[in-house]
Parts: C-alpha cells; sequence; structure tokens
C-alpha cells in the first residue's frame, strides 16, 4: 500500500494501463507537455511518447469524435475533457454516437473508449468550473457513469474502465483531487463497475451519496455517532448502471434514507435513487426519503459566501439525519 | 464498376416502388451518386481500407462487400439485416466484417470519427486508407471543421469526400455556403481540395486514387468535393416539387451517370447491347431474389429488444430483475 491522492492514483493508474496495454492512448488539451490542468497525466507524454499521448485541439466535439472512431480501429482511447463544464459540445458524439454503437448495430461493434473529466465545485470555480453532469449522462442507455470518491476507488475503477467494452464516463471530483489521500494497492488492482461500497455501517438511517459528499458523509456520521444516532453511509462508486442490490440492502436493514448530492436537486441523480427506494422498498419505510442537494440555480456562484451556501454543509447534513432520525 | 453502378440504381428504384407499395416504410436514396461512390471505391482497397459511408452509399457497401440482400434485410427491418437488426432505419449501414462503419442519423458526427479511426491506422501502422463520405449540407457543421482539423495536423491517412448534390433536402448549396465548392475549403487545412465532376466515374476515379496513394504514402488527407445530381426526392417522406423548379430537376437528368457511363462504355466497345440486357437481366434477377429473400425473412423477436445495450457478459453483472422491467 502506498498514501496517495486522488490525482496521484489516477495519474498513476493511466500510466500502468498504458504499460500493459498499448492498445491505450492519452487524448485531449493540454494533456501533453503541460501533463493537464491539474496534472492528471503529468509525465505521461515523456513516457509514452507524444503519438500516445496527444494534445488535441481545443474542440471538445473532434476529442469526443475522434476517440470513438480511434476505438472503432482497434485502440482503447482515454479521452480528457478539461472541465466537465465543457463537455457539452461532445454531447452529440456522446449520446448519439459512443452510447448507441453497439446497440444500433445489434452489437456487431463495441465502443471502449473512457471519457475522464473534472467534475463538481467548492474550488471557486464558479458557473462553468463546478458543475454535476452525472444526471445528464446517467440518463443515456449504453453508457456508464462512473464517480470515485476515494484514491483506491480512483485507481481500482480507472483500470476498469480503460478495461471495459463499452463507453465510460469517469467523473473526477477536482476537490478531491489534493484534499484525499488515501492508502492505494499496488499492482493489479480493478474494481467492478456496478458496485457501491459500504463505508460505514449503521442501524438507524442510511446516508446514500457518492463524489466529494462520501466525505460530508462520513464527517457527520461520526460526529452523530457522539448524540447516539447511529449512520449507514453508502458510497455509490458508480453512477449507472447503479447498484440496486446495495441500495435495497441498506435501507432494507435501516429503513430510513437520505439522499446525499451537490448536483441541483430536481432531477438529479438522487431522484433516481428515491424512485427506485419507493417502487421498491415502500413497505419498509419508515420515514419520507429525503434528498438533501444543491438548489435548482443554474449552478455555484464564484462568491465565497454564495459557493458555499450552494453547496450542502455539514450543519445541513447533521440537521437532516436529526430530522430524519426523529421522525 | 458499370454493374455495381447499375445494381445500386436497380436497387434503389425497387426501395421506392416497395415503399409507394406500403411494403416498407422509408427509403433514401443514392440515384445520381452512383459514378462518384464507384469511382471512389475503386480506388480503395476493400477489405483492407475503413470506410465511414452516409446513408446514399449504396454503391460504396456494396462494393465493399454488403449484398442485394443485406441491403433488402435493412429496407425490411428484419433480425437478419446485418447493420441493425432492423433497429435502424434503412440505409443505416453497417458491417464490422467488412470495415464499414455503422452510419447514425445526425450528419457529420462520422467526420470526426474518420479522423480518429485515421490516427488508430497511423498508430497501428496498418497501412489502411480511411474514407469518409458526406453531402454538402455537412460541411456547415462543426464537426467537419474539426475533423479536417485535427486530420491535417496529425497528416493521417483518411480522404473526406464531398457527394455534393447541391441540396440539403431542400436547400441549396448557395444557401448553405458563400464558396463556389467545398474543396476550397481545403485551403483553410492546409491540405490538397480537389473539385471533381462525380457523375463521371473515370474522373472521380483518378481523382480518389490520387487522394488515396497520398494518404497511404503518409502524405496526409485530401478533400474531394464531388459533384453530383440529386434525381429523386430527398427520402421518401419528401415532396420536393415544392423548393425544386422541374427544369432544375431536368438539368440533373441529363447529368445521370448511369445512362452516360452506358454510353461512354458502349462507344469504346467495352460493352455491347447484348452484353449490357445480360448485365441488367442479372442484376433484376438478383435484386427479385434478394425481396423474395428479404421479405420472407423472419421479423427481430421482441425478446431480444433490450439486448446488446452493453456488451453481453457485463450486462450478466446487472442482476436480471432490474433490468427486465
Amino acid at each position: 500500500m502506498a498514501v496517495k491522492t486522488l490525482l496521484e492514483a489516477i495519474r498513476d493508474t493511466l500510466s500502468s494501463e498504458m504499460a500493459r496495454d498499448e492498445r491505450v492512448i492519452v487524448m485531449g488539451e493540454d494533456v501533453g507537455a503541460k501533463g493537464g490542468v491539474f496534472k492528471a497525466t503529468d509525465g505521461l507524454q515523456k513516457e509514452y511518447g507524444e503519438d500516445r499521448v496527444i494534445d488535441a485541439p481545443l474542440a471538445e466535439g473532434v476529442i469526443v469524435g475522434a476517440a470513438i472512431g480511434a476505438a472503432l480501429n482497434g485502440l482503447r482511447p482515454v479521452a480528457e475533457i478539461q472541465f466537465a463544464d465543457f463537455i457539452w459540445p461532445a454531447m452529440d458524439q456522446i449520446v448519439s454516437e459512443a452510447a448507441r454503437l453497439r446497440y444500433r448495430t445489434n452489437g456487431d461493434f463495441g465502443c471502449p473508449l473512457v471519457i475522464r473529466t473534472p467534475y463538481g465545485g467548492g474550488v471557486h470555480g464558479a458557473l462553468y468550473h463546478s458543475q454535476s453532469i452525472e444526471a445528464t449522462f446517467a440518463h443515456v442507455p449504453g453508457l456508464k457513469v462512473v464517480a470515485p470518491a476515494t484514491p483506491a476507488e480512483a485507481k481500482g475503477l480507472l483500470a476498469a474502465a480503460i478495461r471495459d467494452e463499452d463507453p465510460v464516463l469517469f467523473l473526477e471530483h477536482k476537490k478531491l483531487y489534493r484534499s484525499i489521500k488515501g492508502d492505494v494497492p499496488e499492482g493489479e488492482y480493478v474494481l467492478p463497475i456496478g458496485k457501491a461500497d459500504l463505508k460505514r455501517e449503521g442501524k438507524d438511517l442510511s446516508i446514500i451519496t457518492y463524489g466529494a459528499m462520501l466525505h460530508l458523509a462520513l464527517q457527520a456520521a461520526d460526529n452523530l455517532a457522539a448524540e447516539g444516532i447511529s449512520a449507514e453511509v453508502l458510497d455509490l462508486r458508480t453512477i449507472q448502471p447503479f447498484d440496486r442490490e446495495a441500495v435495497a440492502a441498506t435501507v432494507h436493514k435501516t429503513n430510513r434514507a437520505l439522499i446525499l448530492y451537490e448536483d441541483n436537486k430536481t432531477m438529479g441523480f438522487g431522484a433516481e435513487i428515491a424512485a427506485f427506494l419507493s417502487e421498491e422498498l415502500f413497505d419498509e419505510l419508515d420515514a419520507p426519503i429525503t434528498r438533501l442537494a444543491g438548489p435548482d440555480i443554474p449552478a455555484m456562484p464564484y462568491n465565497h459566501h454564495l459557493e458555499k451556501a450552494f453547496l450542502p454543509q455539514l450543519d445541513d447534513v447533521l440537521q437532516a439525519v436529526r430530522k430524519l432520525a426523529a421522525y | 464498376m458499370y454493374e455495381t453502378m447499375v445494381l445500386s440504381r436497380v436497387l434503389d428504384e425497387r426501395f421506392w416502388i416497395l415503399n409507394r407499395q406500403g411494403r416498407g416504410a422509408f427509403t433514401i436514396s443514392c440515384q445520381g451518386h452512383e459514378a462518384a461512390q464507384l469511382g471512389l471505391g475503386f480506388a480503395l482497397q476493400p477489405g483492407k481500407d475503413v470506410l465511414f459511408p452516409y446513408y446514399r452509399d449504396i454503391g460504396l457497401v456494396l462494393h465493399f462487400g454488403m449484398t442485394p440482400r443485406d441491403l433488402m434485410l435493412g429496407f425490411f427491418a428484419r433480425a437478419a439485416d446485418p447493420s441493425s437488426g432492423g433497429r435502424q432505419m434503412p440505409n443505416h449501414f453497417g458491417s464490422a466484417r467488412n470495415k464499414i462503419i455503422s452510419v447514425s442519423s445526425p450528419v457529420a458526427t462520422q467526420i470526426p470519427q474518420a479522423t480518429g479511426a485515421a490516427l488508430a491506422s497511423k498508430l497501428r501502422h496498418t497501412d489502411e486508407v480511411v474514407a469518409v463520405c458526406f453531402g454538402e449540407g455537412c460541411t456547415s457543421s462543426g464537426a467537419f471543421h474539426e475533423g479536417l482539423n485535427f486530420a491535417s495536423i496529425h497528416r493521417l491517412p483518411v480522404i473526406f469526400v464531398c457527394e455534393n448534390n447541391g441540396w440539403a433536402i431542400s436547400v441549396p448549396q448557395e444557401k448553405q455556403m458563400a464558396v463556389p465548392n467545398v474543396a476550397e475549403r481545403a485551403s483553410a487545412y492546409n491540405l490538397p481540395g480537389r473539385a471533381v465532376d462525380g457523375t463521371d466515374p473515370v474522373a472521380m476515379y483518378a481523382v480518389a486514387a490520387e487522394a488515396v496513394n497520398r494518404a497511404r504514402s503518409g502524405g496526409g488527407p485530401t478533400l474531394i468535393d464531388a459533384r453530383v445530381c440529386r434525381l429523386t426526392p430527398h427520402s421518401s417522406d419528401d415532396d420536393d416539387r415544392r423548393y425544386r423548379a422541374s427544369e432544375e430537376l431536368e438539368r440533373s437528368r441529363r447529368l445521370d451517370p448511369v445512362p452516360r457511363f452506358r454510353q461512354l462504355l458502349l462507344g469504346r466497345n467495352v460493352l455491347d447491347e447484348a452484353a449490357d440486357r445480360a448485365l441488367r437481366e442479372r442484376v433484376g434477377a438478383l435484386v427479385d431474389e434478394a425481396v423474395e429473400f428479404a421479405e420472407a425473412s423472419p421479423e427481430p423477436d421482441v425478446e431480444t429488444m433490450l439486448r446488446h445495450v452493453f456488451a453481453e457478459d457485463a450486462e450478466e453483472t446487472i442482476p436480471e430483475r432490474w433490468t427486465a422491467r
């Protein structure tokens, strides 16, 4: 085990996957000499050459479009979209092409492609460097959406994404890049896509979350233990296909669910979890399914106070949990 | 070349007849594009080179190995349709075995993809050339610019072929672009642009062969504007009398590449009337047989509708209970 930041885990996994499989290439804006704006591809071009680590023109449509073409013709491209907020010009390629190629050809073609992108807020990124995009893409059948919350998860899930036969949108919460350190297993370490992880056991209620909010949930659970409230924390890890069995299992155990996410509340991914629980576990619920999420404004503002007001804070989680536990 | 042109035309005419008889909901045409398609096709190496066609490329996909039966299975949306198993509209071709990349309906998405496929060809040292086709309406999109720009920066082995029939559904070329032909845009990417009469298969072959040689020898991409004519409405759901003057359509008919190539071959004694009759009988029989075969072929089982969203073994990792709903 080595202690790494989430960013180091991603960089090292890209490198080890490129060493393992010469079909793996990296393509995106500033990924070459600069090593990416966050340094997620630092040193890769030196290690693997300009052919395999490609500084793309500043056009997201062709970054993903060319990656699809390369995937169709024998490579395993890892495309980087510099910020998730800039992914929209590539929407046509992701939704109409990558996600549909297998279905529209009745299985004749596949599109083994990874799109990595930093998402989420809390770093003064304002309206265009903070967005959460997972719900939009989770609505697209044929696309897998992964959101690791720890360095070990980042390694295991990135390796799985690169080896997957289908397109994977790999979401890296930019606030976690350097703020979270953790043990990362050495050598071969692949985590299954579609499996959640129970990060903390509890008996009174379940907090279901992913990404940066996991760490807030764990902190809240620590504080609440002192008050005698035992919160279970489920880390989804994969947004789509999400681990229905694990979500059902934790709520089956605690009978109360708080769904925590930083995206806009309405139609955010938590809405799907809530719908799933109400369809499948209605008889087992002892309290209303509760969502704590960002407000329905276009995105989080730059100003520190406004940004903080957008993001769920520790006190918000504590209050929501207390209310749910007391119901 | 002539035989595949005739086969393309006869197949296409049959699609329209079947559509008007109510035996298929949709068709979209290659009529007027056959010479450009086969001139390009003969410059490429089917089985080796990679084709990104668009929905009018009946001639090209036949040349690359699809059969009249394959295309009729697509028209009738049968389970055995090799392009999509009846999932896509007709003429959304695809065949991994024949290196024909699947066609979608949003236009121009294939252009950046062809660039990426050519990047893979270059990195894998496969000696393949990638050819991508599109209409002139496509060239207004950002994807056209992005694909050509990237391909030219890296001198990738790809040829961009615009089958320019002057009409993007109802919008004429002069409302689509301010340049006289698409080839002029090549200079913005520092790559060769060639405007050619795409109703002349020999001229088209010469231009395409030069582009293919350049791509295969590491010289990078070429943009070809092949001027063709559209002899039908946009699709079976279009009525072009609302926007197209009959004189213009008449002019287009005089450019029809199939009878003109026939005249050329007769004039040079490569073909005689008897051989042409025999050829047309062969082609007609092939198309008749394809119709009979495809129409009698089974429809897709509704049970299969949920399949192939993901690779099948990965699908098995999702519990059936949750996906079956």
